[in-house]
């Protein structure tokens, strides 16, 4: 796309139009003025009109130092317009536009910064998130970047997760971090999960066995219903013992983590209405070094899992969908990418 | 038969008063939004939260308050310039009850959430179809009157009035254009770019003519009458007056500098914002240096005090907005409360002071009294209002360079310095003074309502009679 021309017209006509208008506006204040100033005064006595009793008129002259400062922005703004866009297409001798001055002002703090953050690109994640240096750059961009959602903690809110501590939806291996930095997750629970027949009895029935996993409060007699229903409501994502699955973030029933609340009447309406939610890609914004740098950061937060010690879930991932078989769960959640 | 005719005083009257209840409240919601900003608990209710009183406030301000005080000034002056009673006095009470409907309306309306998200456009269609109902008869009164004057001449005042009342029906009509699609419910005949563009054409033209031109016209009247001296220069009334009503039309593109709208439109609303200087001044001119000569006045009479520091805070904030229009001003300062101090010392500093004095003055003359209850609370009022114009005006300047700076500053590795809440809690002193600015000048217009209802419990309705003109010299 040519950004040079950023007029947006249609026809050659608004071109001109733009053009005439603008010049014929600017210079026709100049000729007013001038032609006003000449008009003839009296100074010291009034025009001889009287309204309302005593209302009356000078006929006094344009204050000099007024006048001038008039034709002074005229003046400017017609040599303005020789150097910068303003009349229609025509670019200005400076050539500039503003997409102009980002990209300079973009390439100029690339070339400024850019080694800043190059020199630990290479680096092992671990080795980075032990680097005091890299530390607080990450944080930094942390604070710019993902506090709006995540808290300046990194310790999240209802709907964002907490990068503080050691659950992960996605994962928490270095590859995994950066993956959902990158690319950004959209996560997809349907309206009571792969069994949309539910009534509203039968929903408080699994949610109250669902509780009973978690060790909260719950009733009984309804988790004792609730169980027969889970294999054909939920389990299909949240597994036959209600661990999830990380490689496609689906979440963990059996902990103590819960995402929009443990509130009894949260999840009945998570389970009644499902739950999207969405972490937006910054691999494009940020580039890779950033992005490195914030893997680190968000690694080192406390919570981080060494590759080593991670379950290969990845496989049985592809599997358990193709298992449960349900309508519905096409729109389940998978990873951006 | 002509000696027994007199002025139409009674809608002058209603909506003198209606300016001194209306700038209450419009104040006072304006005194509860900035309390929300530093104790952000105050959102108790849904309808009552920062997003929803906040049009309530400019709404209120603006056009209840700022409004029905042009209302009360141009019929006050049109008629008395014309030396003829208003024209269709039917239609002058409708456009009072209409007026007071439609902002009655405005105030169930925006805090239930319903609003176009047009700023100071909010109103939903079926109010935007009452308010270019009165709007036209508002017109057919003033340019009635105009059209059966007994002068040969229409006298300055009258230029601006009528250019304010012609305008703002065409910005009200253009912007509002919208497609219903509930009761409650219409969206924007325009999109995108162009959309914000309308918007700001209008949005800025709301400040030019509402709120300068048709202030202007108030000056034009009330500032000679109080001095009791002729305007300064015709001269300068004639080319500040063309000069301002044709570049107001084109400055709406400084509210959209970096964004997508094209180069060539940013460029030409930053270089009409320039030459608008001049033509601003000319106004501040004319009327200060009316006084030249009678300067003694000043000392002992608070209404003129009022006018005058109207007229500076006018040049100050005209000299103010197209410096904040070149596009590397307006780096800094947009979206910071540079912003909101620029717009209060226009709307605190000019115009509510010119139509407070304003008020000042027609308030005895339509209750039958030689002056107010009592001077010295004009004199009060006065001080508090323009210490409380002073300390609001600072603290956002203060406030909002500091957010600009804030928000620009890097580190050696070129990330932000501060997070933006950070910038959020430096501004919290700055948000407080800002209360206290605020209130003070809450304060000074309910000290205003205590003199208005005094000096109306001394005084009674009384219509002045028609006078002729006087002969042609």
């Amino acid at each position: 796309m040519d950004f040079k021309n950023t007029s947006d017209f249609v026809s050659g006509f608004w071109n001109m139009y733009v053009i005439v208008l603008a010049l014929a506006s600017i210079v026709g204040c100049g000729v007013f003025l001038l032609i006003q100033d000449k008009a003839k005064t009296n100074a010291g006595n009034t025009t001889g009109h009287v309204w309302d009793e005593n209302l009356e008129e000078y006929s006094n002259p344009l204050p000099n130092w007024w006048r001038w400062m008039f034709y002074i922005t005229v003046v400017f703004a017609l040599v303005y317009l020789a150097l910068y866009p303003g009349l229609g297409n025509m670019a200005g001798s400076f050539g500039w536009t503003a997409r102009g001055q980002y990209d300079a002002e973009m390439k100029k703090a690339d070339e400024q910064y850019g080694p800043i953050f190059k020199k630990f690109q290479n680096m092992d994640i671990k080795a980075v998130a032990a680097n005091p240096e890299a530390k607080e750059m990450g944080q930094r961009l942390f604070l710019t970047y993902c506090s709006q959602c995540h808290g300046s903690d990194a310790k999240g809110a209802k709907g964002f997760p907490n990068l503080a501590d050691a659950d992960w939806l996605w994962g928490g291996t270095p590859d995994r971090i950066k993956e959902t930095i990158k690319g950004g997750r959209d996560a997809v629970m349907t309206p009571k999960g792969t069994k949309p027949d539910m009534d509203a009895e039968q929903v408080k029935d699994v949610v109250a066995f669902v509780r009973s996993l978690s060790g909260l409060t719950h009733d009984s007699a309804r988790a004792q219903r609730g169980k027969e229903l889970y294999p054909q409501a939920c389990a299909a994502c949240h597994g036959p013992e209600g661990k999830g699955m990380e490689a496609a973030g689906y979440p963990n029933l059996t902990d103590k983590v819960w995402l929009y609340s443990s509130q009894e009447a949260d999840m009945i309406e998570t389970v009644t209405k499902g739950r999207n939610n969405r972490m937006p890609g910054f691999g494009d914004f940020l580039g890779d070094a950033k992005v490195h740098l914030l893997t680190a950061y968000v690694w080192g937060l406390g919570g981080g899992v060494k590759e080593e010690a991670a379950a290969p879930a990845a496989p049985a991932a592809e599997a358990a969908p193709a298992q449960a078989g349900m309508d519905g769960m096409s729109g389940m959640s998978a990873d951006k990418k | 038969m002509q000696s027994q005719a007199t002025y139409n005083y009674k809608v002058v009257r209603q909506f003198a008063v209606m300016t001194v209840i209306w700038g209450i409240v419009g104040m006072l919601v304006g005194v509860i939004v900035a309390s929300q900003l530093v104790w952000p608990e105050l959102n108790v209710l849904e309808w009552l939260s920062y997003g929803r009183l906040r049009p309530l406030h400019t709404n209120a301000v603006i056009f209840a308050f700022g409004g029905c005080a042009l209302f009360a000034t141009s019929y006050y002056s049109v008629q008395r310039t014309c030396h003829t009673p208003l024209f269709a006095p039917g239609l002058a009470a409708f456009t009072f009850w209409g007026w007071q409907l439609i902002i009655v309306l405005a105030a169930v309306t925006l805090p239930l959430g319903m609003t176009t998200g047009k700023e100071y456009a909010e109103l939903e269609w079926p109010i935007d179809i009452l308010i270019t109902l009165v709007w036209v008869s508002y017109a057919i009164v003033f340019f009635g009157t105009l059209m059966t004057r007994k002068t040969p001449h229409i006298y300055v005042a009258n230029w601006f009035f009528g250019g304010f009342i012609l305008t703002v029906a065409v910005l009200h009509l253009v912007n509002s254009a919208e497609i219903p699609v509930t009761l409650f419910k219409s969206y924007s005949a325009y999109a995108g770019v162009q959309d914000a563009m309308v918007q700001w054409w209008y949005g800025h033209n709301a400040v030019g003519f509402f709120l300068t031109a048709g202030f202007l016209g108030m000056m034009y009247y009330f500032v000679p009458k109080q001095a009791g001296r002729p305007v300064y220069s015709y001269r300068l009334s004639v080319v500040h007056f063309w000069a301002l009503v044709f570049t107001y039309m084109w400055a709406g593109p400084h509210h959209l500098h970096y964004t997508a709208l094209p180069d060539w439109t940013q460029s030409l609303g930053m270089l009409f914002s320039l030459i608008l200087l001049a033509p601003s001044w000319g106004g501040m001119i004319n009327g200060i240096m009316t006084l030249s000569g009678a300067w003694h006045k000043l000392r002992d009479d608070p209404i003129l005090k009022f006018m005058i520091t109207s007229l500076s805070f006018y040049g100050m904030s005209t000299f103010e907005g197209p410096m904040m229009s070149i596009k590397t001003v307006n780096a800094l300062s947009h979206y910071t409360d540079w912003t909101v101090g620029h717009v209060h010392s226009g709307a605190l500093g000019w115009v509510a002071m010119i139509a407070i004095g304003c008020t000042y003055y027609i308030l005895p003359r339509v209750f039958g009294r030689t002056e107010m209850y009592s001077i010295k609370l004009i004199n009060v009022h006065f001080w508090v209002a323009t210490l409380g114009t002073v300390l609001y005006i600072a603290a956002m300047w203060i406030a909002g360079v500091m957010q600009g700076l804030m928000w620009r500053a890097t580190n050696p590795d070129g990330t932000l310095t501060y997070s933006f809440v950070e910038s959020v809690k430096a501004t919290y002193p700055f948000w407080t003074i800002r209360i206290v600015g605020g209130l003070l000048f809450l304060v000074g217009m309910i000290i205003m309502a205590y003199n208005m209802f005094k000096t109306i419990g001394q005084g009674k309705a009384v219509d002045a009679p028609v006078l002729a003109p006087a002969a042609a010299h």
